[in-house]
């Protein structure tokens, strides 16, 4: 039997629905709200928290002008811009190839789906650890592999300016292309079978088929996907981290790693600040774009 | 289970809880922090006899060197209370002593007894001082060290490489005695075949992330005489760091990255080098002189098959620092156990048990032993590279300077953007803006 819940009499229906968001309210101010007011703030000051006995002084849009005026920040943003568009692009291409093979039934297509997602199920730290063991330039295979088909001695793809932005794209592509593949496979699986069969009737082509239905109808997944990508990659840090370290030279050193030197080991707090703001807003800035396109797809 | 008899069992348990953390903080024990490497395990046996005199248990924190600073630098910044003592990085001494992270030591060494005349002056200059060329003492000297160089001797020695080596450059296949001569022995086994196995010349210090090719780079740069700044002009840079001497050795070094690694060795620093060297990869290794015990007793490299010498000369003899002294952390609730520990370990028979061990003491009692220099395969290397001994900044930003070096060398030496004279003229931009921001340009 069930007892009456007599504290709780008189209690409105809106004071108890404060009652149960209020601690996730708190959470979030406490965990999202705060931190980010905190950023802003130290943004406009010159503190590093390594010498928190020295003066703190207010240091206006000093630290936003210095940023903006620094040409190797622009560098950093360009390498993160060429590590995003090349992995998203690389991984759209192989995640929708990847998403209509496995829409078609054929034998082991549980097995080979499986296979297929266990890259996403690894930590990116430890992908960028083996995978500099498959580009080690001696036993790597990897390198074996390249060396074998184009006979090329001495191939090194993490000690090359050239070639080790496109090792980065190549780890993360291999690594969240499935993540990719299965939100277009929702997608090719949410079209309904007989749009397909009334267009078989009409003898459409494939070729029509597929630019006409598939990827209309896949679309707002596939944006979906790009922006998910988008943030993930923007704020890469772990994976290329490992990898690289940002190196050779500065070759591949995004936004991210240059941002956590200047906090963690430079311990420039307030200059660090105002660079984390201007890539939140550049974050912001451009899923807001992808979002509203997302709208713009669904309303079609 | 009633709700009484639930409540006695919860009141036992919460009892038995508390007696058990009073008996723990009534414990005495104290917590050394250092980076995870062979010299801390020997430490870890050797200070059982601290336990034993004293009933103080030690307990360790040990972090891998690729982390070890981030670690411990933030539990200092956040005023842990995690360490009592720390083995902390000599660039350190100048953030800990200025933000009185470590407990000043100096009138303790009086009142004790611990003089720091007993220690080698470059280990006291290196490890312990804070400002520079002052008597006032922030740590005691716990582990010598410097950069210098493994070779394989069993190479060496062949009689068809010695004839091979003398035919092309004219003088014996020997440990170099310059930097000329090491990139001539460099190249002379590069791509050779040996025992059927291709080998390389020389494993150099590459790494971009935390201090590795600044470390590897100013072994160079030391021995070529050049300097960061005017001596008699302290933070005058200008024709200093950028100079003819510092182009030079920063183009030799490069020089040596090209024509004389192995493939691949891009990001490589102490881990990386002890992986080619034991693995018959390469001719010679620079490396901290803290990892030659481990090498000297290799199975696959050790014992007759190799050999020690300290960094070559160039203009001048010098040698980067390594080592760290060990302090006692301010924020701690047993500085007192702390002190006994540090009385303890500078005791001249616990500076020879260190050695012994496989530590490295900078107790003059006994480095100037009589046959202290036969001891081991590598001592007189110890000796001789702690005598021109050279650190990097020990300034409260030597972090910022650290990095820029880090990012201009890499730049150069392994991305292969730029000259040396562009690398070094935009160090000093780097450097020159460090100091304005600390007000002291």
């Amino acid at each position: 039997m069930l007892r009456s819940a007599t504290p709780l009499r008189g209690m409105t229906d809106r004071t108890l629905a404060w009652l149960f968001i209020g601690p996730t309210i708190l959470l979030l101010l406490a965990f999202n709200l705060f931190p980010l007011i905190w950023t802003i703030i130290l943004s406009f000051t010159n503190y590093r928290a390594n010498r928190p006995s020295a003066a703190i002084s207010g240091v206006g849009f000093d630290n936003y002008s210095r940023l903006m005026n620094d040409e190797a920040v622009w560098g950093y943003l360009q390498s993160t811009a060429h590590f995003v568009v090349g992995s998203i692009v690389l991984q759209v291409a192989l995640g929708f190839a990847l998403a209509l093979l496995i829409d078609k039934k054929f034998r082991g297509h549980s097995f080979w789906t499986t296979a297929i997602l266990m890259p996403i199920m690894l930590s990116p730290a430890v992908v960028g650890t083996f995978w500099t063991y498959f580009f080690q330039p001696q036993y790597g295979i990897f390198n074996y592999i390249i060396i074998f088909f184009s006979g090329v001695e001495n191939f090194t793809m993490l000690g090359n300016v050239n070639l080790a932005p496109w090792a980065i794209i190549l780890v993360d592509t291999w690594m969240w292309t499935p993540y990719v593949m299965l939100l277009l496979l929702a997608g090719l699986r949410s079209i309904p079978p007989y749009i397909y069969e009334a267009a078989e009737i009409d003898r459409a082509s494939g070729f029509r088929l597929f630019f006409r239905i598939t990827l209309p109808m896949v679309m707002p997944f596939l944006v979906l996907a790009v922006l998910f990508r988008l943030i993930e990659n923007f704020k890469m840090f772990d994976l290329v981290n490992q990898l690289t370290n940002g190196g050779p030279g500065s070759a591949t050193e995004l936004a991210s790693i240059n941002l956590k030197r200047q906090a963690f080991e430079m311990w420039r707090t307030g200059y660090s600040s105002a660079f984390a703001m201007l890539l939140f807003v550049s974050i912001y800035g451009l899923s807001n774009i992808v979002v509203r396109y997302l709208e713009k797809v669904k309303q079609r | 289970m009633t709700v009484k008899q639930l409540s006695l069992v919860t009141s036992a348990l919460a009892l038995g809880l508390m007696a058990s953390g009073g008996a723990s903080a009534q414990s005495k024990s104290l917590t050394l922090c250092w980076a995870a490497w062979d010299p801390a395990n020997a430490l870890v046996e050797m200070s059982k006899d601290f336990t034993k005199k004293t009933g103080i248990d030690m307990k360790y924190e040990f972090v891998p060197w690729p982390n070890f600073a981030d670690r411990m630098l933030n539990e200092l910044n956040a005023r842990g209370k995690l360490c009592d003592l720390l083995i902390g990085d000599s660039q350190w001494i100048g953030t800990a002593a200025t933000e009185k992270h470590y407990v000043e030591l100096t009138d303790f060494f009086a009142k004790n007894n611990i003089s720091m005349n007993d220690f080698l002056e470059p280990a006291v200059e290196g490890y312990s001082t804070w400002p520079k060329n002052s008597k006032k003492y922030w740590a005691l000297p716990a582990m010598g060290d410097a950069v210098a160089w493994t070779y394989r001797k069993d190479w060496f020695n062949r009689a068809d490489l010695k004839a091979a080596f003398k035919a092309k450059y004219g003088y014996d296949l020997a440990p170099p005695a310059n930097w000329t001569q090491l990139k001539q022995v460099a190249e002379f086994f590069q791509g050779r075949e040996i025992d059927g196995k291709k080998v390389y010349g020389a494993a150099l210090y590459t790494e971009r992330g935390s201090e590795g090719i600044t470390m590897g780079f100013t072994s160079a740069f030391y021995a070529w005489g050049a300097r960061y700044d005017n001596p008699n002009k302290p933070y005058d840079m200008k024709g200093f760091i950028n100079s003819p001497d510092a182009v030079e050795a920063l183009t030799a070094y490069k020089a040596l990255y090209d024509c004389c690694t192995p493939p691949g060795h891009s990001n490589a620093y102490m881990t990386e080098n002890l992986d080619a060297y034991k693995s018959g990869q390469v001719a010679m290794q620079m490396n901290f002189i803290a990892f030659f015990p481990g090498i000297a007793k290799d199975p696959n490299v050790g014992g007759e098959k190799t050999g020690f010498f300290s960094n070559p000369n160039q203009k001048t003899a010098g040698a980067t620092l390594g080592g760290q002294g060990i302090s006692v952390v301010a924020y701690s609730d047993k500085q007192d156990m702390a002190k006994e520990y540090l009385k303890w370990f500078a005791q001249p028979s616990i500076q020879k048990t260190w050695w012994d061990v496989g530590g490295a003491p900078a107790h003059k009692s006994v480095v100037d032993a009589p046959g202290f220099a036969t001891s081991t395969p590598y001592a007189q290397v110890y000796l001789d590279s702690l005598k021109k001994v050279r650190d990097f900044w020990q300034e409260p930003s030597y972090a910022q300077l650290l990095q820029a070096m880090q990012k201009r060398v890499h730049t150069y030496v392994v991305a292969g953007s730029g000259t040396a004279q562009e690398a070094l003229d935009g160090l000093l931009k780097d450097w020159t803006e460090v100091f304005k921001d600390d007000g002291k340009l």
